[in-house]
């Protein structure tokens, strides 16, 4: 029914997708294992750095792989201040207050952009976002094999420094037990923010990989955060290697349900996988702790 | 069974039910039916999420069944509009339970939930999106054809009475709720749940005929939004917006109190209406004042707006108020 090639070539074009989701599932996930809170706003986030990149390249000529070190340093700031000065005051400390918090933060977010930017869909166009390696019968793009191993450094980066900084150190204090952590000395809600910031500028980058390749608008975000969340809870709530894992693995699905099912049912693996997992082995299939 | 609380229902109706008399303009009667519609959506997510704690983000699963299936039975079948309506209610409610059962069995519980139902509704957004038989993504319009027994009117007043109408069952059934044995169970599963379990009170149960009843009365909205604007497509019916009005409403109005979701649906699209005066045709800023709303009633008035006026009527003393602060 299907040739082995456009098989194969939907399962690599999976992966590659795949790392991307997993770069955004990774901002996710670790707000999740650190500060025990979902953040709806996520695609919001995510929206906001696309268009910046989008404004970068039309405005000020910025290549978006330029673009990166810029934006991911401001994305850290926005989320840092954001946390510091909205969410964790808002919030009293409750989960499901923060919850909603970030489901009116995305709402604003996402209708400010609406305003501003209506809902035209905006691309980009580079000399190479229709470059393709040609590997035996497969093609691939190039901006997206781009988009692939930048999402795998940013996860090993983000592994190092979980692991081996004094920053890491402190977030996965906090995580563990935030009580003993603020006797220590630590500075907790320092440390809640300096985490949602690397959440905002790990977006900042998987915004700049994916907009040679991808569009943009006001309602863009809204796609992603799904598959995100499906990633986190298919993963393990907080684990970082169960995102990576786990986003490949949902490019790849996606993919193939895409091409057995049609483009309009592409999705919905996803959402089944999601409902499936949360039903049956909420704690995810990576994750040890629920 | 105990008469608390139903002068209040009664005042509001009546205030609504006259108000055709006094405002004549199609504009007004407009937005009175769309907060009437928003209202009973409200109710069904307070019944779950105020009353019982349990904070869905899918409710627009309840929508859009009660939506799609009486367009289908009216549509394909040529069924009468209020038995459409009334199976498409059932329909709604056994949605409810199925989801219910699968995802209370499973545990979920706050942000597990709120994600479980938001994935229900959003496969059934895309089923319905592809499906042949729900008019893909064309949607589904309905054929005009006025008349009592179609429940399509042409005079607005009529139609808002109708809706009031569902409204004020609504009210009723939520008191009715709220002073009996299963309200209080409820509100015991909310608070604590593993001691109310301990208590002696059927948690699973509990919960399942709250999301059942939560169900039915927010797919009589969809049925309603159908009946009134005459076309759904899968993003109106099983749309995230649905379910973000069904959970704004009792938030800003009173979450778990009975009058919460009408005084929250009217402040809200009050203010909606009020921001679109002030700024101008700009699109998406009545929806940006409504998640502004939502985080400062989360911040500064956890009670939503029946919570600010029940603290200016019996105002704390100041030792307790501290007390509170500090504890």
């Amino acid at each position: 029914m299907y040739s082995l090639p456009i098989v194969a070539e939907a399962m690599l074009n999976g992966l590659l997708t795949g790392a991307v989701y997993a770069l955004i599932a990774l901002g996710l996930t670790l707000v999740y294992g650190v500060l025990h809170i979902i953040n709806f706003a996520h695609g919001a986030f995510l929206t906001c750095a696309m268009f910046a990149v989008w404004l970068a390249h039309s405005i000020l000529g910025l290549d978006p792989y330029l673009a990166i070190l810029p934006l991911t340093l401001i994305f850290f700031a926005i989320g840092y201040a954001v946390q510091r000065f909205v969410i964790g005051p808002a919030s009293h400390g409750d989960d499901g207050n923060i919850l909603l918090i970030t489901l009116g933060l995305s709402i604003i977010i996402e209708n400010a952009l609406l305003a501003g930017f209506h809902s035209d869909t905006r691309s980009l166009s580079t000399d190479y976002s229709f470059n393709v390696f040609e590997v035996g019968p497969l093609l691939i793009s190039q901006a997206r094999l781009f988009g692939f191993i930048g999402a795998v450094i940013v996860t090993g980066l983000l592994w190092l420094l979980l692991a081996r900084t004094d920053t890491g150190k402190a977030i996965r204090a906090v995580a563990k037990e935030k009580l003993g952590a603020r006797l220590v000395g630590i500075n907790v809600s320092h440390v809640f923010a300096v985490t949602f910031g690397i959440g905002c500028a790990t977006l900042a980058i998987a915004a700049c990989l994916l907009m040679p390749t991808f569009y943009v608008n006001p309602r863009v975000g809204g796609a992603f955060v799904l598959v995100a969340f499906t990633i986190v809870v298919l993963g393990g709530m907080g684990s970082i290697t169960g995102a990576l894992i786990g986003g490949l693995f949902i490019g790849v699905v996606e993919s193939l349900c895409g091409l057995f099912l049609g483009e309009s049912l592409g999705q919905i693996g996803i959402f089944l996988i999601f409902i499936l997992v949360l039903l049956f082995r909420p704690t995810g299939l990576f994750g040890a702790r629920a | 069974m105990t008469r608390r609380g139903y002068l209040p229902i009664i005042l509001i109706v009546a205030i609504l039910a006259l108000l055709p008399f006094a405002v004549t303009s199609n504009v007004v009667l407009n937005f009175v039916v769309f907060v009437l519609i928003i209202t009973l959506a409200a109710q069904g997510w307070n019944l779950l999420g105020g009353v019982g704690g349990q904070s869905s983000f899918g409710h627009a699963a309840f929508f859009g069944t009660g939506a799609y299936v009486s367009a289908i039975l009216q549509v394909r079948f040529g069924i009468n509009a209020w038995v459409a309506t009334a199976v498409a209610v059932a329909c709604g409610a056994a949605v409810g339970w199925i989801i219910g059962f699968l995802s209370f069995r499973a545990g979920l519980r706050g942000s597990y939930f709120a994600l479980v139902t938001l994935a229900f509704a959003e496969v059934l957004r895309i089923l319905a999106n592809a499906a042949g038989f729900t008019g893909g993504a064309a949607g589904m319009l309905m054929k005009l054809d006025v008349g009592f027994w179609n429940m399509q009117f042409t005079s607005r007043a009529a139609f808002l009475w109708l809706a009031l109408g569902f409204v004020a069952v609504g009210l009723i059934v939520c008191q009715m709720i709220t002073n009996s044995r299963f309200g209080a169970q409820l509100v015991a599963v909310r608070e604590n749940e593993e001691a109310a379990r301990a208590l002696g009170v059927d948690v699973l149960s509990v919960k399942l005929k709250a999301i059942t009843v939560s169900a039915a009365l927010t797919a009589v909205a969809g049925c309603l939004y159908l009946q009134y604007f005459l076309y759904i497509d899968a993003n109106i019916a099983y749309g995230l917006w649905i379910s973000v009005e069904a959970l704004l409403a009792p938030m800003v109005g009173g979450r778990g109190l009975v009058l919460g979701p009408i005084i929250g649906a009217f402040t809200l699209h009050g203010l909606g209406e009020a921001s679109k005066l002030l700024a101008g045709r700009v699109a998406g800023i009545d929806l940006a004042v409504y998640g502004a709303v939502l985080i400062l009633v989360v911040a500064f008035a956890p009670g939503g707006v029946l919570g600010l006026l029940r603290k200016l009527r019996f105002r704390p003393q100041p030792v307790t108020k501290t007390a509170e602060e500090t504890a």
